[in-house]
């Protein structure tokens, strides 16, 4: 940030502005993985839409193998670190929009991640075992 | 510990009604309900990893109306929102910001997200059925 920014009657401190990081301390952080899980996203989603519309006709077996295959196993975990990040990132703001209650903000917040993850490392590991189980 | 005073808007129906604020209404209701649809797709997988039987009770779940009914919910929630990602990408990169554009721009994400859910289903259906 410029000091030509700096417009009269700034109250940050010399410091606060170098840091840019502004009131939500960590700046545009989450703005940007946002978007960039989202650009990911557009890839990703619509390679899984044909993924799953391809495994229409197949039974259990088939399904597996598909799913085991390098290519499709590799996509898949990305799919999902991407998915439940884009996801997690998009209630925390819809929380903090619409819970006004400080400690009910927080324990909402809180239990997102903690579900985010879980959902990611239970899904992730399903698909490990899918693809190094002969 | 009470709610934190904060300046407040007139309310979604004091507006009149226009084609932008439902792309962003939609946007947000698409981006929950996706979220609550991860936890099909962790079902999914973790029914495929543990086995047949598992499996093939999954799929018949999704193969009953009500489970069919929710897919093609969540496939119409999942175009929408891929439709409206783009145009907020596209936004983002300071494009399509006068008002007429904004308008074909939602009405294109609406559009497009039906064309392509009817696209799937037509292909479903053909390929006889989610089941």
């Amino acid at each position: 940030m410029s000091t030509k920014e700096v417009v009269v009657g700034d109250r940050r401190s010399p410091l606060k502005i170098a840091r840019g990081l502004g009131s939500s301390h960590s700046g545009a952080h989450h703005w940007w993985v946002q978007r960039v899980t989202a650009a990911a996203l557009v890839g990703l989603g619509i390679w899984f839409v044909i993924l799953v519309l391809s495994l229409l006709g197949a039974d259990f077996e088939a399904a597996r193998a598909r799913v085991a295959q390098p290519w499709n196993a590799l996509l898949m975990v990305a799919f999902l670190v991407a998915m439940f990040w884009h996801a997690a990132l998009g209630l925390q703001v819809v929380i903090e929009d619409y819970v006004h209650t400080r400690w009910k903000e927080v324990v909402a917040l809180v239990a997102v991640y903690f579900l985010a993850f879980l959902g990611a490392f239970a899904a992730v590991l399903a698909v490990l075992r899918i693809a190094l189980t002969p | 510990m009470a709610p934190t005073p904060r300046p407040t808007s007139p309310n979604i129906q004091i507006y009149r009604w226009q084609v932008q604020m439902v792309s962003s209404i939609l946007h947000r209701a698409t981006g929950i309900a996706l979220a609550v649809g991860t936890l099909v797709v962790v079902c999914g997988l973790l029914k495929l990893a543990g086995g047949e039987d598992g499996f093939n009770g999954f799929r018949a779940l999704l193969g009953t109306p009500v489970g069919m009914l929710l897919m093609l919910g969540w496939s119409w929630a999942l175009f929408y929102h891929l439709c409206n990602g783009i145009r907020h990408l596209v936004q983002d990169g300071g494009a399509g910001y006068k008002i007429p554009q904004f308008v074909r721009s939602s009405w294109l994400s609406v559009i497009g997200s039906v064309v392509l859910t009817v696209i799937v289903w037509v292909y479903v259906l053909a390929a006889g059925g989610a089941a």
